[in-house]
């Protein structure tokens, strides 16, 4: 898309689709963005939506992809009580075996740095849960096959 | 023609001139051929009406009562003279006025450039006076919009403007324009925009889907053609006469489709859609091939989709790659702009006429005709019908006119018993319904096409949506005939109130003012006609008259609109009583 414009956003608000991700970045090509949605919706209407987005004047391409033919590689961080770090055993062995990095350490909190496919990050951030996450965020940039 | 070469050298050689921001909006509309511009001023606009000003021997500026009125002024002229319609307003109020009118241009595909006056570049997002985020309100209704914040871009962005409206499917375009923009100075020269990196105007056609679309069409024993818009738009007229005649193929039509083909050619079935036709609607159900053109098979066409043509194969002949398949499954799509697709697909047709499948429409008018048509048109209980009036407005303008028509039952009448000879005769607010529509739009529909006549017909309740603009037709004596059907009713929510809704009428009886006497406080010529006898004369003196002339006729007040497809019926449960 040429100029960052997010006006075409309504195209899935007036349908009710949540958008589950959405990501900006320069591609490959000078002055071109390029935009990565993740919805979860039928075939049917990616397709009808993916038509409404392509004819907007400054769309120059737009494709879908379904779950199967998507690459997810993800990046996730996650804060956590530091407290927490001496008092769960179970915290450090995540720690470990997730290959996680830990970016900053504070009196109060520490933050782990994971990246991976989509479902790794998910069971990281399961095995996290019960001892009390902070703040979770996590980027979805993804490719089609 | 010239050659690339010869345009090169001819920018290079043009010599740029130093003038104001808003002086330059003024040469680009020149440029673009534009004379005539519905508007109404304000603050943030006002450097540009000042300009307007020096140069009114060359652009009339009509100030219509409310912005709403300009454009809906700018789509009657844009749908009659197939040229850009273009509107100004300032900002805030001035800028949401116009919402309507960009939404229903929008889902109708009428050219407009909207121009709106902005508050100062360094104010921006400071909620100053009369500041709205005019482009986050207008970005879902408009085919493209854009601030300008610098005087230096206004030609480049005007020139897009005119370029994306009027190109491929059109639309309407708004530019908001920061007043600090109208004030600073640029160097002008105007280039014609005729390309945009990222937009594709109309697909090209494909020999392999119109070599199958003939196929089908060639092999169909039993093929339907439903025709829109997009015959009009694609200026594809004669193409699909042609089409029609050659492969003796019955033609409907959808409301914004009308008036494309003569009401009375012999193949020329009627209206499909919730009040259309009985036949068209029915038989859609039991086509073998049905062959759509520049339509987009909206749901008051298609009723129920899951019973919607289920038995046929489908060709959808479409400007807009994001109307195939949208709403139904196209067997073949044939994209591209009507009079190429068309025009390429004429040599691959055989001769055919479909005498027995065509005696099958002609069975089903009489089934319409015997129980519906007949008492619409020659009733004989005493109360007049809206039906009549449009017949008698028939007989006195020699099926000539172009009929303007609001919203509601009359608009459903209107469409079914109005007869064309011409195209481009047919102004309705098709996709939005926009009450209030089609006052506003007569005026620009006879400026856009002074030597026809224009009749706009309304009901009591969308008249008084948009009165105002008789101040338009009166200053400017603008003849448009202006006929109000009154029931003292809002007729179409009163008939499904009284068919779904129990008889419960809320909020659907209305108390009316003296029409003839408003229409008279605006020196409008003006007459009231409550009995059938004085109906057929007073309508010959109207449509004579070389004046504004506004007729009030007292209709029956609960009538109802039949056939009828009610909302999530199939075409085929179509109903005449």
């Amino acid at each position: 898309m040429l100029d960052c414009s997010i006006g075409y956003l309504g195209i899935f608000l007036k349908r009710h689709i949540n958008i589950e991700s959405l990501n900006v970045s320069k591609s490959e090509i000078d002055h071109v963005s390029k935009f990565t949605i993740v919805v979860n919706t039928t075939e049917k209407w990616v397709h009808n939506i993916v038509g409404q987005i392509e004819k907007q004047i400054e769309v120059i391409k737009a494709f879908y992809h379904t779950d199967d033919e998507t690459i997810y590689q993800e990046s996730a961080l996650f804060k956590i009580a530091s407290n927490l770090l001496f008092d769960e055993r179970q915290i450090q062995n995540i720690i470990k075996e997730s290959n996680s990095q830990i970016v900053t350490v504070s009196r109060e909190f520490f933050v782990l740095a994971k990246s991976g496919r989509r479902f790794e990050i998910d069971e990281m951030y399961e095995q996290l849960k019960p001892f009390g996450i902070m703040q979770f965020v996590r980027s979805r940039p993804n490719f089609g096959n | 023609m010239e050659t690339l070469k010869e345009k090169k050298t001819a920018q290079k050689t043009k010599k740029s001139i130093r003038i104001s921001g808003a002086e330059a909006i003024i040469h680009c509309l020149l440029a673009e051929g534009v004379d005539l511009i519905y508007g109404y001023p304000g603050g943030a606009i006002m450097p540009v009406y000042d300009e307007l000003y020096k140069f009114q021997d060359k652009l009339t500026h009509i100030l219509t009562r409310h912005e709403q009125g300009a454009t809906h002024a700018a789509q009657g002229y844009a749908r009659v003279s197939g040229r850009v319609g273009v509107a100004m307003a300032t900002s805030g109020p001035g800028a949401t006025n116009l919402v309507t009118g960009l939404a229903d241009a929008q889902i109708d595909s009428t050219p407009l450039v909207c121009i709106t006056g902005q508050v100062p570049r360094h104010l921006l997002g400071s909620d100053a006076f009369q500041e709205t985020d005019i482009i986050g309100i207008s970005t879902p209704v408009t085919k493209w919009n854009y601030q300008v914040t610098k005087a230096s871009e206004i030609p480049e962005i005007m020139a897009k403007a005119f370029y994306i409206a009027k190109s491929g499917r059109p639309g309407p375009v708004l530019v908001d324009i920061t007043k600090n923009a109208q004030f600073d100075e640029l160097d002008f020269t105007y280039t014609k925009c005729n390309g945009v990196r990222s937009y594709k105007p109309a697909p090209k056609p494909d020999a392999d889907a119109l070599k199958q679309a003939a196929d089908l069409i060639n092999n169909a024993k039993k093929p339907l053609i439903v025709w829109g818009q997009g015959v009009i738009l694609g200026k594809a007229e004669e193409e699909l006469k042609e089409l029609v005649e050659k492969a003796g193929i019955p033609a409907a039509w959808t409301i914004m489709g009308a008036s494309a083909l003569d009401s009375e050619h012999p193949l020329n079935v009627g209206m499909v859609g919730m009040h259309g036709n009985y036949g068209p609607n029915l038989l859609t159900n039991e086509c073998d091939v049905l062959i759509a053109i520049g339509m987009r098979f909206d749901d008051r066409v298609t009723g129920r989709l899951e019973d919607y043509a289920k038995q046929a194969k489908v060709i959808h002949f479409e400007i807009d790659p994001a109307e195939v398949n949208k709403n139904v499954h196209a067997d073949v799509p044939v994209l591209g702009n009507s009079k190429e697709t068309l025009s390429l697909i004429l040599p691959l047709i055989n001769p055919n006429s479909h005498k027995e499948w065509l005696q099958l429409f002609a069975e089903k008018y009489q089934i319409e005709y015997d129980t519906v048509i007949k008492n619409d048109i020659y009733p004989t209980k005493e109360g007049l019908t809206m039906g009549e009036v449009i017949e008698e407005i028939n007989l006195a303008s020699d099926q000539k006119a172009v009929i303007v028509t609001d919203v509601g039952q009359h608009r459903m009448i209107g469409c079914r018993y109005a007869k064309f000879k011409e195209s481009k005769s047919n102004i309705t607010s098709g996709g939005l319904g926009t009450m209030g529509f089609a006052l506003p739009a007569a005026i620009g529909a006879k400026m856009g096409a002074m030597d026809r006549e224009v009749v706009a017909i309304i009901g009591d309740g969308g008249y008084q949506m948009t009165i105002q603009e008789l101040g338009v037709i009166f200053q400017h004596n603008v003849p448009v005939k202006i006929v109000v059907l009154n029931n003292d009713h809002l007729g179409m929510v009163r008939q499904w109130q009284e068919l779904f809704f129990d008889r419960r009428y809320a909020s659907t009886v209305m108390t009316n003012p003296d029409f003839v006497k408003i229409a008279e406080g605006y020196h409008i010529e003006a007459k009231r006609v409550t009995e059938r006898k004085e109906l057929k004369s007073t309508i010959q003196e109207m449509m004579a008259s070389k004046n504004p002339y506004f007729l009030e006729v007292k209709v029956e007040k609960e009538d109802n609109v039949f056939p009828m497809i009610p909302s999530g019926a199939a075409v085929s449960e179509i109903r005449l009583k």
